[in-house]
């Protein structure tokens, strides 16, 4: 009974392709469902950046420009990726900690649910709501901040923030394998709130003292931010393939953190 | 008391069920049973059909750090029975049942189901779990829940099947957040049939239910065992296994200290239980031959003895008010308790 029979996605079921799209399709579907009910979750995710936008892009600085593009142009990639991030980790992290601690995802395990379906279903709802944000923020930015690009740049900047979904369902994934159904919640608010100020999402980047853009550079919200601000002419002068390649790589070391949980919990002494 | 060859030594009994609980009938037949009262009987009777085995724990220990849960623990579970395993809070049904789901893996020895790996996907095809859970997701409606687990498998049951059968019809719609403590146990219950499972694991399945519920799902899972399917439960109700099993094991601090079929583990309790509204004090009724125990129970008083028919004449002609009399056998918790405290190591007998 080694570890290797029951990595991720080993299935020697006869399922048919139709049956396993079906499961992952309403592992999904479910698990999408589940959050958008959870008001929790969603007044948290999706109200916070909305509202952030409102305050600080339409009512209170809509005619004023940061390094010469308009404030309700800026604070869409900049609250855009506030939000993603909250999205992806509140939906992954949260979700993650609270079935392995209490012990739902054992009476799933125990099922022949593919375990893959699981993780992929956490993916797609932190990609769709991310992608809510993105468009609730853009049909603001659009009715009430006039914000005009061209649809290839909306459509550039919806792919790379949500894009950016990724590395933070892996991070998501990382904490709630070692966080519990009561320190999650905390614990994510504790790492990703700091992390998104010294990131330049509230204060844009070149307004927080030195010390902090450098530090900034270590954090990947910041590289995130900065290829959404790009989109839009408004990024700091690095190559985009950095902020990729930064990505990429908080991405890896996530998911292997991640993997180290998943197969420390195979042998999980939970009595 | 020795005379099965035993080496469990049984105390006299000590708690008692209520009379209603005891008179219920023992489900199963005396002619087709098997005492097991030792590991090293168990071991012997093991070998006995082994075809049939349809999961099976073979010398197991399983520890939490330093902490034994299972020690050396041997265990079948044949097709198309019900066998519970029975124990209090902490003895390691909890542990032996998610051994058997392929959720811990044993330290030492063999665990096995379907002949084969536990984690194999085929056998989780075949297997519905009820688990004991602290949170479920709470937003998902009960239909919503048993759709998604169903399509988990081959050939599952239709819905409205599943909804009937856990008593859940009129709370399809229900979010799950908004069931009762019981309600949720019923869903829990619905997840774990809803594939129509050849083999069943119920881990402590009736906790929360009152009296009406608990009958309910135990005819549920007779009907379920009349299928054809091999139910495997824990429980810490004796009531519970009484009820259900065919064979029950008898588990304490990791360890089974007793194999048998309900009536064969109440035979290891030697004697009866009287029970009789007297006006003879408890010292002379303590005085009289035989008596082992005697404790008051409101108005009457109850006496426990391994010959009854001699006390019964002797309280009949000491007190010829007597009135209320009752005279059972021991209820399978008395068994239990003698069984479990003997192995303690505080018995003596």
């Amino acid at each position: 009974m080694s570890t290797a029979t029951m990595a991720l996605g080993n299935t020697r079921i006869q399922r048919s392709p139709a049956q396993t799209l079906q499961i992952y399709l309403k592992e999904a579907k479910y698990e999408f469902l589940k959050y958008l009910r959870l008001r929790m979750y969603t007044i948290s995710v999706l109200t916070f950046p909305i509202m952030f936008y409102i305050l600080f892009g339409l009512v209170l600085n809509s005619k004023e420009s940061i390094a010469g593009t308009r404030v309700p142009v800026y604070l869409i990639p900049s609250y855009g990726t506030f939000g993603v991030i909250a999205a992806s980790l509140f939906a992954t992290a949260a979700g993650l900690a609270s079935d392995r601690g209490l012990g739902w995802l054992e009476v799933k395990r125990a099922s022949p649910m593919p375990p893959f379906a699981y993780f992929t279903a956490k993916l797609f709802t932190s990609f769709v709501f991310s992608t809510i944000v993105v468009l609730a923020l853009f049909t603001l930015g659009i009715a009430f901040g006039g914000v005009r690009m061209s649809v290839g740049q909306f459509a550039k900047l919806l792919a790379t923030l949500v894009a950016g979904s990724l590395p933070f369902s892996a991070m998501g994934l990382a904490l709630g394998y070692f966080t519990g159904p009561n320190s999650a919640p905390p614990m994510i608010n504790l790492i990703y709130l700091p992390m998104s100020f010294c990131s330049g999402l509230w204060v844009p980047i070149m307004y927080l003292p030195k010390t902090v853009q450098k530090i900034a550079l270590f954090l990947p919200p910041y590289h995130l931010s900065q290829l959404a601000l790009g989109v839009v002419g408004a990024g700091t002068h690095e190559s985009a393939i950095g902020h990729w390649e930064a990505l990429a790589a908080f991405t890896m070391i996530c998911l292997g953190v991640a993997r180290i949980g998943f197969q420390r919990d195979q042998e999980k002494m939970y009595g | 008391m020795d005379g099965t060859g035993s080496r469990i030594v049984l105390r006299r009994p000590c708690q008692y069920w209520t009379a209603d609980q005891i008179r219920r009938p023992v489900p199963v037949p005396w002619e087709e049973l098997k005492m097991i009262a030792t590991l090293e009987q168990a071991h012997a009777a093991n070998s006995i059909g082994s075809d049939s085995i349809v999961a099976s724990l073979d010398g197991v220990n399983k520890n939490y750090g330093d902490v034994p849960a299972l020690r050396a623990v041997n265990f079948r579970v044949r097709a198309g029975e019900v066998v519970a395993l029975l124990g209090p809070n902490g003895a390691g049904k909890t542990t032996a049942v998610k051994l058997l789901l392929g959720l811990l893996q044993p330290n030492a020895g063999k665990v096995r189901v379907f002949g084969g790996d536990p984690t194999n996907p085929e056998n989780r095809m075949r297997t519905g779990a009820m688990l004991q859970v602290g949170r479920v997701p709470e937003t998902l409606r009960v239909r919503e829940h048993i759709d998604l687990f169903s399509s988990y498998y081959e050939k599952p049951l239709p819905p409205a099947e599943v909804l009937a059968t856990a008593g859940l019809e009129k709370l399809s719609d229900r979010k799950f957040g908004e069931l009762s403590g019981g309600q949720r146990q019923r869903l829990l219950f619905a997840l774990a049939i809803c594939g129509n499972p050849d083999l069943l694991f119920l881990d402590e399945p009736t906790v929360g239910f009152d009296v009406e519920a608990r009958r309910m799902l135990w005819d549920q899972i007779r009907r379920l065992v009349g299928q054809g399917k091999t139910v495997l439960l824990t429980t810490h109700y004796l009531q519970e296994a009484d009820a259900l099993a065919d064979r029950v094991a008898v588990i304490n601090k990791g360890e089974i200290i007793a194999e048998g079929t309900p009536a064969q583990i109440k035979a290891h309790t030697s004697g009866k239980r009287i029970r009789c509204i007297t006006s003879l004090s408890i010292d002379l009724l303590r005085g009289i031959p035989g008596v082992t125990e005697v404790k008051p129970d409101r108005e009457a008083v109850e006496l426990h003895t391994g010959e009854a028919e001699h006390v019964l004449r002797e309280l009949l002609v000491r007190d010829a008010q007597l009135a209320g009399l009752e005279v059972t056998t021991a209820g399978l918790e008395d068994a239990f308790l003698a069984l479990t405290q003997e192995k303690n190591g505080n018995g003596s007998n």
